[in-house]
């Protein structure tokens, strides 16, 4: 110990004993720590990677171009009214350089095409990340609370949600995404407040549950509630995990509260004659109840539309004097169904019946039996109801729809992980605990309320998308920076006509003025576009135009003056203000002028590829038939279509040709002149 | 100093093993019997988004020198950075078959994977597969492609979507032909999109859409085909001077 400090004093004495050579060493030491910040500089990172891409370069053939457009140094992208301050280009150089294409090494890879320019928006608005940090580590992988680490690939999307408030093109996981918060339910549990102020709303339609004692059995609901799916695998309905007692307390009180829904609901006079089977499936099929229900085939197959529930094994639910007023008219139990009223006699309403009451699942309800309910099973049954927020999605008597039922997710893009519970051994992610707590929520912990969804990955990945859209920057960005949604049209049709078009759910299928379905042809200018005979006849009696087609427009056996009220409607409401449409004979064009026609459509324009005029020799299957065009459209209609499709329907596949007026007007003249045989209704 | 340094040495060595040694007791899959072939059953050559999950898992068969299928057998999956595969190891199911999902890197492009496998003999046998990993731009004319182009030159009929590729006189090229599409340039093809199959004396049953589709449209999806076709398309023009 002595000596160490002996020593110690000898070497100080050595050191700094004489006042010049003190000087000197201290001058020494001054000048080693002040060339420490340059050497840090020297050997940082991005110098590093700086170098490697100027020996990349340098073996190029445009290796002279490159070089002239590198900068060295720290780049930044610098955006005051956006908030970024992006130095990501410092390492990655080539982002801009075309000819980088097949570097495949990072950070040197061209950024792949999208419709933004680089400096315009920088980085970390579509990647996240650090944009002022300068090493590898700090800008991509941060795990401090209040920074976010790259976002990846898969839900890059989202950041484009920012921004782009409606349905985009480029970005189908995202659009996905969204309508699935507002198709699953989502939003009736969890705000959603959207940067305009407005909240999201729902788009499906849960059932109310306020006459459910009509419509079904305990012993179903109780099967439903433990496992919707095992009814229906399309059920959009999640599992809430109950156990047996809770699934039949709930079930208990549900059909205790049920009221006998008041109106014309008078059972049918029972059939002398069984209905013959073979005529309930040609009904179904007649009627197009696939068109929107779908039932599962013998190969496991989902066949049909996604509008209405699956069929499967609908036997097994409903009661079929309840099947009876529901086919006889929707609206009396659900005034706002997609369901059409079909005009049904009672001889088609007990067909129907007796075949949709044979689509059973024997096993199903097999296992099931439930004591009768005792005034502790309901009230406890309604404990459960009140806990697990099914009034949130459902009408239910005696229970109030809940406010904020569950978090508010109007930032949950920009949740700090500091604010989230991760699960052990789950990566430490924003993305990964929102796609986990979609995937099984449950897994969070029992005792909480959030119900299994049955998505597949793809939806989980898009749901997540939608998720991670909504960011503080998405509430403050500056509105000339955003492109909001279209306002969404409430568009409703006037008079007797409207509640006429309201009865048979038209817009269930058909969009008109931007409200209504994708299935069907838009009809806004319908009036425009067809005679009027003929959608009296397609009315009457519809048929398919085209051939490759296999939803098709149901018949709903209307009355004489329906169709009347209907065409008279279609043909003065729905005309397009841009031409006149008798502006144009329906007939009687030179014969000369109808040839020529027929060689353009032959061989200048090539139509047959997509349609069919001469049924025996032409087989295009894209477009509708033109057999009978002439006895159908308007020419002024079909000139103007030629013309400039898209201007008409925005988004047809039809190709814009660009004809001019010559080569139209034969076209025309031609397909006015395809009157069809007069076979094509079917009587 | 030499000291500190060795004991440094030993902890960062003691650290590392114990580390390995963890992960494989966790992971540890052993083979029970041993096939002489890989075979794909299905999910190869599909098209994805970047960084997403492919829609179909990956399935490939192990089967013996007769050709029939060995259940019990060890097959690995490996693959670019990226790529990654759920799981990675996998023993053969009674079918002989070993099911893996697939997710895509972050990177448009086409991933070559690769199932290995070995036999009695510790021989190693490779099965390469490829999948296609669509970017911003390839995604846009993937959804293009669909809307406008599939109806006829793809010719694969689905309930959804009845193909005219028989009906027409002229057949269209599928766009995964390579051999026939990887010969035309950019140039040419953007013609014959915007002006119509006449544009290069090709049939009139291809219509022009270059007053329907804009410039960014087309370009999107001439950059779908040069994505899926086979053989892969190569870039010509960039040229290394290098040696």
């Amino acid at each position: 110990m002595e000596t160490r400090k002996n020593s110690f004093s000898s070497a100080w004495q050595w050191w700094f004993g004489d006042p010049i050579r003190a000087f000197g060493v201290v001058s020494l030491l001054l000048l080693v720590s002040l060339a420490i910040a340059p050497s840090k500089n020297y050997f940082s990172e991005w110098r590093h990677y700086q170098n490697q891409y100027l020996q990349m370069i340098r073996g190029r053939g445009e290796a002279v171009t490159l070089q002239r457009h590198f900068q060295g140094g720290i780049q930044q992208i610098w955006l005051p009214e956006l908030g970024v301050v992006d130095r990501c280009t410092t390492c990655h150089v080539g982002q801009k350089e075309a000819s980088l294409a097949d570097v495949t090494t990072q950070p040197f890879r061209r950024h792949p095409v999208i419709p933004h320019r680089l400096d315009q928006y920088g980085c970390v608005m579509c990647h996240r990340g650090q944009g002022p940090a300068t090493t590898v580590e700090e800008a991509h992988r941060s795990t401090l609370a209040w920074e976010q680490p790259i976002l990846p690939a898969k839900y890059i999307e989202s950041s484009c949600g920012q921004c782009h408030r409606g349905d985009l093109k480029g970005t189908p996981q995202l659009n996905l995404g969204r309508h699935m918060l507002a198709r699953y339910g989502c939003v009736h549990c969890h705000t959603v407040k959207l940067p305009n102020g407005t909240v999201m709303q729902p788009t499906d339609d849960p059932p109310s549950l306020e006459h459910i004692a009509d419509k079904t059995t305990r012993e179903w609901i109780y099967v439903w509630l433990k496992d919707p799916q095992a009814y229906a695998v399309t059920a959009t309905m999640p599992n809430f995990k109950l156990s047996d007692a809770d699934a039949s307390d709930i079930s208990a009180f549900l059909i205790a509260e049920s009221t006998v829904l008041s109106g014309d609901t008078a059972p049918l006079p029972t059939a002398k004659t069984p209905p013959d089977p073979t005529a309930g499936a040609s009904l179904y099929g007649e009627s197009f109840c696939a068109s929107c229900h779908a039932v599962q085939n013998a190969a496991g197959n989902i066949v049909g539309g996604d509008v209405g529930p699956e069929l499967t094994r609908v036997g097994n639910k409903v009661k079929p004097q309840w099947l009876q007023v529901w086919l006889r008219n929707p609206r009396i139990y659900d005034a706002g169904t997609a369901m059409p009223h079909y005009r049904f006699d009672d001889r088609q309403v007990s067909v129907l019946t007796g075949f949709l009451e044979n689509e059973t699942d024997s096993d199903l309800l097999a296992n099931v039996h439930l004591e009768p309910a005792t005034p502790g099973q309901i009230a406890d049954g309604k404990k459960l109801v009140t806990e697990y927020g099914c009034a949130a999605c459902h009408e239910i008597n005696g229970i109030k729809k809940p406010e904020n039922f569950a978090p508010e997710l109007t930032h949950v893009g920009s949740k700090p992980i500091n604010q989230l519970i991760f699960l052990p051994g789950m990566a430490r992610t924003l993305p990964d605990y929102i796609a986990a707590k979609i995937r099984n929520p449950r897994s969070f912990g029992a005792a909480l309320k959030m119900p299994q969804f049955a998505f597949t990955p793809g939806q989980v990945d898009a749901l997540t998308t939608a998720l991670l859209s909504l960011t503080d920057r998405a509430q403050t960005l500056p509105v000339a920076l955003t492109v909001p949604a279209p306002p969404p049209s409430n568009y409703r049709p006037a008079g007797k006509a409207g509640q006429l078009m309201a009865d048979l759910a038209c817009f269930s299928c058909h969009a008109i003025n931007g409200r209504g379905g994708d299935m069907a042809p838009d009809l806004t200018w319908e009036g425009s576009s067809v005679q009027r005979q003929w959608l009296e006849d397609f009315l009457k009696n519809p048929n398919t135009l085209r051939p490759a087609l296999i939803r098709r427009m149901p018949r709903f056996n209307l009355a004489d003056s329906e169709i009347k009220q209907l065409s008279d409607y279609i043909m003065m409401v729905y005309q397009t203000p841009a031409f006149d449409r008798d502006s144009m004979p329906l007939g009687g064009y030179p014969p000369t002028l109808v040839d020529q026609g027929k060689q353009l459509f032959y061989s200048k324009y090539g139509c047959q590829s997509c349609h069919i005029v001469d049924s025996k020799a032409d087989k295009g299957y894209v477009g509708p038939t033109l057999a009978h065009v002439g006895s159908r459209l308007n020419a002024a209609w079909i000139y103007n279509w030629l013309k400039n499709p898209q201007a008409l329907h925005p988004g047809t596949i039809e190709p814009n040709r660009g004809m001019s007026d010559e080569d139209t007007r034969a076209l025309t003249a031609f397909l006015m002149m395809q009157k069809g045989t007069g076979k094509q209704v079917k009587k | 100093m030499k000291k500190s340094l060795l004991t440094l040495l030993a902890i960062t060595a003691a650290m590392a093993t114990s580390g390995c040694a963890r992960k494989s007791a966790g992971t540890e899959l052993k083979a029970t019997a041993f096939g002489s072939a890989l075979v794909e059953s299905s999910g190869g050559k599909q098209v994805g988004a970047v960084g997403a999950t492919l829609a179909q898992p990956l399935v490939v068969q192990v089967n013996d020198d007769q050709g029939s299928a060995v259940p019990g057998a060890l097959v690995e999956f490996t693959g670019p950075a990226g790529i990654s595969f759920d799981p990675a190891r996998a023993i053969s199911d009674s079918s002989g078959q070993v099911t893996t999902n697939v997710a895509l890197g972050g990177m448009a492009g086409r991933y070559e994977l690769t199932a290995t496998m070995f036999t009695k003999g510790q021989k190693r046998v490779d099965l390469k597969l490829v999948e296609t990993a669509l970017g911003y731009q390839q995604q846009l004319g993937q959804q293009l492609n669909e809307k406008y182009c599939a109806r006829c030159h793809d010719p694969e009929s689905t309930p959804e979507r009845v193909s005219n590729y028989d009906n027409l006189e002229v057949k269209p090229h599928p766009f995964d032909e390579g051999d026939t599409l990887n010969k035309i340039s950019d140039a040419d093809l953007t013609a014959i999109i915007s002006h119509g199959g006449p544009a290069l004396n090709k049939s009139a049953l291809m219509p022009p859409y270059g007053l329907t589709l804009n410039k960014a449209e087309i370009q999107a999806v001439i950059s779908y085909i040069r994505l899926v076709c086979f053989p892969p398309y190569q870039a010509s023009g960039t040229a290394y001077s290098g040696k």
